[in-house]
């Protein structure tokens, strides 16, 4: 149980930056997860808390112990690995135990310890089999079991559930969350999959090129954005881009023109903002989920913010119509109702969610809301 | 690896053809499935291929046979009818030759110092090129490809040419020390060490490198040192590399003629069976029904120790390690 600080770190391998001035607290006892593609150096962060690489440059603490070029042994960290990194000849109780028995624990203390986490993880009958003789799930929760018997002040996980298929991967995310609550310990999870980095995560880093794109609560990364990278990278389907998008007055208001599609208008506590980004290059989005089918909209709906364009391709998923338009080369994306019935080739009117919407600047890519 | 005898050679390649025993009854299954004259032609393909492998493994047996034959014979019955002429009645066979070149020719003391050489001459390289293949492997310091890349060339220079500036390496030490090298086995035990050491850092190396980062990261971050790494983690790991390799070293210093005779050569009592075996034929030359004998008891001790060990290479231990 530690927090865990970066503080201006750097990570350089044959003079490209993989980590670049990373500035970071993870609080005691939080469950954070770095997200990012791969290559953004979210394993490189993961690797450097638990000591198999050094920073270049910068400091990084574990609780108040500055643990640059400390072995990581001293480091007290429990790490899961993406591959489960069981140790092939040894069964499922010796690859429990081995930590335990380097640290000279006590035989009977070794064996309560791990039959305690055998039980928690549901792998008391596996204990005297090898890892080749356990399922893909099993190894996974033997690689878990692996780093709680340890009673380790941060735990590591670097993309643990990768390895595993759809169904599996579902249910030990929510494993995972209730181990969290019940170890009550620091957890720093990697995942390039946003899904499991919105579910799991109390926070969230968002990582790209080396960078810090945002952090924060899920729900508030998905609501405010601080950019456009972190704008199409949470949620899924992305979140549509319209760029060439103008912002004009509009009687007392005003309104974002969106070439070839219409326009939206810009609600009452966003106008200051969007009137700081007139005459420059800007890029309006809103998420697949904020559009709605015009026709189905209840009688007197406020219809001020529409687009139009012709349909390409339908996709029926029964709890919903995923639908993706078309105009002036820019294609959108907008999950509907399963009751409105889009006819390819046809043009189809979307209403807007002005309260959902966003603006970017082109150049900077920062948002302005 | 020029000395080792093609017995040797021919059984270390065995395991692999033995090992795709799996696509075999694969092709058998998809057989079943086939017409009635593709699924004969298949046959016939298939006992064709079989019936050549058997036949060339015959053939290539018949020299080996011929003087396993020869040497429980008598010798007046060796130097006047052919060894095949043994297959048929009357039987005349004996143990003779055996008793003769233990006994009188001196080849069970010879035997022991062919063991007491080749024993530390395979455990010392073998535990000095692991603890290099290691560090080579896993552990960073400057220059490292450099000097793993030195080490792999060395494997070009032949044993001939090390023969001299070794013995005068040695003539200085006992120079300086006092204490003597040539003759002993101390001295024989360094140079198969200097001699194998190449190959066997090489080969492990490229094993060692090839196991799963994860697992030595894993252990590190579990609390174990280098050395728990070493003994704990990976030498159960690598035993199939360690047996081949052991299997390897173990050949060449038994089977070797040059390197004991140069640095043993004038001390009969500590002569390995290579060099006493050698003394027999200078000594009666003609009399070489007792080569026969001396022949297989040399030859016992690496069938053993390859038969026990073979199974090392056949399987994967890695399995189950990492993925599914």
């Amino acid at each position: 149980m530690a927090r865990v600080s970066f503080v201006h770190v750097y990570k350089r391998f044959d003079k490209v930056d993989v980590v670049r001035d990373i500035n970071l607290e993870v609080k005691d006892q939080e469950f954070l997860v770095l997200v990012g593609p791969s290559g953004c150096g979210k394993s490189t962060c993961l690797r450097m808390i638990a000591g198999l690489e050094e920073p270049t440059a910068g400091e990084i603490y574990i609780g108040d112990m500055l643990v640059n070029g400390v072995e990581p042994k001293e480091r007290n960290v429990a790490m899961v690995f993406q591959n489960y990194a069981l140790y092939p000849h040894m069964n499922v109780f010796d690859n429990m135990a081995f930590s335990l028995k380097l640290r000279g624990v006590p035989r009977q203390e070794i064996k309560k310890r791990v039959q305690e986490a055998a039980e928690i993880l549901e792998i008391a009958h596996l204990l005297n089999r090898k890892p080749k003789e356990l399922s893909g799930g099993q190894r996974q929760r033997v690689a878990l079991g692996r780093a709680i018997v340890r009673d380790a002040q941060v735990f590591l996980m670097d993309e643990p559930l990768s390895n595993l298929d759809a169904k599996l991967r579902v249910q030990m995310r929510a494993e995972i969350i209730k181990l969290h609550r019940r170890v009550q310990t620091t957890f720093v999870y990697v995942t390039h999959d946003q899904v499991e980095a919105m579910t799991m995560g109390d926070r969230i880093v968002v990582l790209h090129q080396g960078e810090i794109q945002q952090m924060g609560p899920p729900q508030e990364l998905y609501d405010h954005p601080a950019n456009m990278f972190v704008a199409g990278f949470i949620g899924s389907p992305a979140m549509n881009f319209f760029p060439g998008a103008q912002v004009v007055e509009d009687g007392d208001g005003v309104s974002i023109v969106l070439d070839g599609f219409g326009r939206v208008q810009v609600p009452a506590c966003y106008v200051e903002k969007a009137r700081a980004a007139k005459g420059r290059q800007v890029i309006f989005g809103i998420r697949p989920e904020h559009l709605r089918d015009a026709t189905l909209l209840p009688a007197g709906a406020d219809t001020a913010s529409m687009i139009m364009a012709p349909v390409d391709v339908v996709e029926h998923l029964g709890s919903e119509v995923q639908v993706h338009m078309s105009a002036n080369g820019t294609t959108v994306v907008a999950r509907l109702d399963p009751r409105s019935h889009p006819v390819v080739g046809e043009p189809l009117r979307l209403h807007v969610d002005a309260d959902q919407i966003h603006l970017f600047d082109a150049e900077t890519e920062k948002a302005y809301f | 690896m020029s000395t080792m005898n093609p017995e040797a050679q021919s059984s270390l390649v065995a395991p692999q053809k033995a090992a795709p025993a799996l696509p075999m009854t694969e092709t058998a299954a998809r057989v079943g499935r086939l017409p009635l004259r593709q699924r004969l032609l298949s046959l016939v393909n298939h006992s064709l291929v079989a019936v050549i492998v058997v036949l060339i493994a015959l053939i290539w047996s018949v020299p080996t046979l011929g003087l396993f034959i020869s040497s429980f014979r008598p010798p007046s019955l060796i130097h006047t009818t052919g060894w095949w002429t043994a297959l048929v009645p009357p039987w005349s066979f004996t143990i003779e030759n055996y008793e003769n070149v233990l006994h009188a020719q001196g080849l069970g003391q010879a035997f022991l110092n062919s063991l007491i050489i080749a024993i530390p001459g395979t455990i010392i390289p073998t535990l000095v090129a692991a603890f290099a293949a290691y560090a080579f492997a896993w552990m960073e310091f400057p220059g490292r490809d450099w000097i793993f890349l030195m080490i792999v060339a060395l494997m070009v220079i032949p044993v001939q040419m090390t023969l001299i500036p070794v013995l005068g390496l040695y003539t200085m030490f006992t120079q300086v020390t006092g204490l003597q090298l040539t003759g002993n086995y101390v001295g024989i035990w360094l140079m198969h060490t200097a001699l194998g050491l190449p190959f066997a850092v090489y080969l492990l190396r490229n094993f060692f490198a090839g196991l799963p980062s994860d697992l030595f990261e894993s252990a590190r971050i579990d609390g174990a040192s280098n050395i728990n790494i070493f003994f704990r983690i990976l030498l159960p790991l690598s035993v199939p590399s360690l047996a081949s390799l052991v299997i390897f070293q173990f050949m060449w210093v038994w089977n070797d003629l040059l390197v004991a005779l140069v640095f043993m050569g004038g001390n009969p009592d500590r002569a390995p069976m290579t060099v006493t075996i050698a003394n027999l034929v200078n000594s009666y030359g003609s009399n070489w029904e007792v080569l026969t004998a001396a022949a297989f008891i040399s030859m016992a001790l690496p069938l053993v120790i390859f038969f026990t060990l073979q199974r090392y290479f056949v399987r994967g231990i890695l399995a189950g390690s990492v993925k599914g």
